[in-house]
């Protein structure tokens, strides 16, 4: 079976151009990622800010060209900087990004936002399209009647369901989502999660779910790739990164969380008693 | 005696649609060398009850209480130059955006100096030092040259750990930190809150955390307020709070973490409570 997704050797370099008292650099942000991911299956990337995460996302998504590497989409080759984005490739990944109140245009109502990607990528008929838009609605738990809305009308884990109903407007195959719920309260977090795992099952949808939060990660993924500085540091099921973490960094980062269990903090008050 | 006493706040912001309560009756007291972490979604008036007692809302905002005492002292009847001796000074605040919260037009040293110029009265020399030695409290590195960087040129982590120097620049008997960390990596929210515990420890200071992370509540706190839509839904030390929350609504926050789901869904506020529910058992 072909992967939905796979990358080979997949390494992006922003060029900083030099001026007359500098010169210029070159950063490597993502160097050398390979993966592999199957259908309904999720993959979570975890890393600290100004690792490489979002970068590789965008690159995902087809936004960026990478500089060097091979990118397979249902075993298919991409290469958006020699050949282009087809409207074909566009409707096949999709992505949704982590603040819900950047990414919703505050000028259009929200059945519009929803219809846009179906205006740019098909030539599908207007009755049509609304039709879609209303379907898609109800199946992200908002009504018919917010159809005509704007986005500041909504809450903020409103907003995220918009932005994933229009991320699936045009059926994709694979979504990317870049830190989706780190902006959400705890309660909407777990409401916007668990329509994350409906729809997957419903559509048999592929994830690759970027965060930092490891006690989500934990909850959603298949597979855990740990980025640090641009490379890949640990990369297995959920169950062997989480239950033997290889790498120095990723035991950090597995330390520095905080727990919420009774265990951890009964230990915590007995060492303040103890100082 | 309680460091800062609180009875019965209430906050009104007057919007289009009439007066909006954001606190509706909250009441807390917090003690010197003590650790109280209040919890809430956004929206639960959690920030506007800090920035109430600190005085830092808009006129737009009424603000009464039944009793709002500050070592010994009354904040209420307190005109606005006698309050502004106290806060900054006595009484500090960090916020949720470190990058945010500092002035991008000034150094971060100008920044720390201004604040032991406005109450401490100290000489330039004096200032430069005293700045110096705070800046080496948090952790730090190279203190002199730092000083004259400006916020852009440095980390979210480090430009936190320059707001919290600023708000121990007078040696404050009462610290309140506005969601510290949610801006921050894990990693680097671990080294804040390690500092800011580290800190409280040494300094016997009441601390006020406010957050949404049931983790970083377990991490730090002695004693838990839940507050929700403006009132406080449930009072307790940390550990009957996790071990036994009396409150349905805690009960239910508790299940949404993600480190509790059992099976393939979280069980959500929605799911489990209706509003009346929420409301049921709360404290006043």
């Amino acid at each position: 079976m072909t992967h939905v997704l796979e990358t080979r050797n997949l390494v992006r370099d922003y060029h900083i151009a030099g001026g007359i008292f500098r010169k210029g650099r070159t950063i490597h942000a993502v160097k050398g990622i390979s993966l592999a991911v199957d259908q309904g299956k999720t993959l979570a990337i975890v890393g600290e800010s100004g690792c490489g995460k979002s970068t590789l996302a965008r690159m995902i998504t087809m936004i960026d060209a990478p500089t060097a590497g091979d990118m397979l989409i249902d075993g298919q080759k991409v290469d958006i900087a020699k050949e282009g984005l087809t409207p074909e490739m566009r409707r096949k990944v999709q992505i949704v990004f982590q603040n819900p109140y950047g990414t919703l245009n505050p000028r259009k109502k929200i059945g519009d936002i929803l219809m846009e990607p179906l205006v740019i990528n098909t030539s599908m008929k207007r009755d049509e399209r609304q039709d879609r838009a209303m379907a898609m609605l109800k199946k992200v738990g908002l009504d018919e009647k917010h159809f005509g809305r704007y986005p500041h009308m909504f809450s903020g884990g409103q907003r995220q369901r918009v932005a994933i109903a229009r991320a699936l407007m045009l059926s994709p195959r694979l979504l990317v989502l870049d830190e989706p719920v780190s902006a959400l309260d705890l309660s909407v977090q777990a409401q916007v999660l668990n329509l994350l795992a409906d729809l997957q099952d419903e559509f048999q949808l592929t994830y690759v779910f970027i965060s930092h939060d490891l006690s989500v990660v934990r909850y959603i993924a298949d597979d855990v790739m740990v980025m640090y500085y641009g490379e890949a540091v640990e990369y297995g099921t959920r169950e062997e990164v989480f239950s033997d973490p290889k790498h120095a960094y990723t035991k950090t980062l597995f330390s520095a969380t905080p727990r919420a269990d009774v265990e951890s903090i009964k230990a915590r008050l007995a060492r303040k008693n103890a100082a | 005696m309680s460091l800062l006493e609180v009875e019965n706040l209430v906050v009104e912001f007057q919007t289009a649609s009439g007066p909006f309560r954001a606190v509706d009756g909250v009441s807390l007291r917090v003690n010197a060398g003590e650790v109280l972490a209040i919890v809430g979604e956004s929206g639960s008036g959690k920030s506007v009850s800090m920035l109430a007692a600190m005085g830092l809302l808009p006129w737009t905002a009424k603000v009464t209480a039944d009793k709002l005492q500050f070592d010994g002292r009354n904040l209420l009847g307190m005109s606005a130059s006698e309050r502004r001796k106290i806060v900054g000074k006595d009484m500090a605040m960090i916020f949720q955006e470190p990058i945010a919260s500092l002035n991008p037009c000034f150094t971060v040293g100008f920044q720390i100096e201004e604040v032991l110029k406005v109450h401490e009265k100290l000489g330039k020399a004096a200032r430069r030092a005293r700045a110096i030695e705070l800046f080496s409290a948090v952790g730090i590195p190279n203190p002199e040259d730092r000083l004259g960087h400006f916020p852009h040129q440095m980390s979210g982590g480090q430009c936190q750990r320059v707001m919290i120097a600023i708000a121990l620049a007078c040696n404050p008997k009462l610290l309140i930190a506005d969601e510290p960390t949610t801006a921050l990596d894990v990693t680097i929210q671990k080294q804040i809150l390690d500092l800011l515990m580290r800190l409280q420890a040494e300094r016997g200071m009441g601390l006020i955390i406010i957050t949404h992370n049931m983790g970083v509540v377990a991490e730090t706190a002695d004693r838990v307020i839940v507050q929700y839509k403006g009132r406080k839904i449930e009072e307790a030390d940390v550990l009957s709070l996790f071990e036994s929350p009396k409150s349905a609504y805690t009960r239910a926050l508790l299940s949404a973490l993600p480190d509790n789901a059992t099976g393939d869904r979280l069980p959500t506020i929605a799911d489990l409570l209706s509003d009346e529910q929420i409301f049921e058992g709360a404290v006043r």
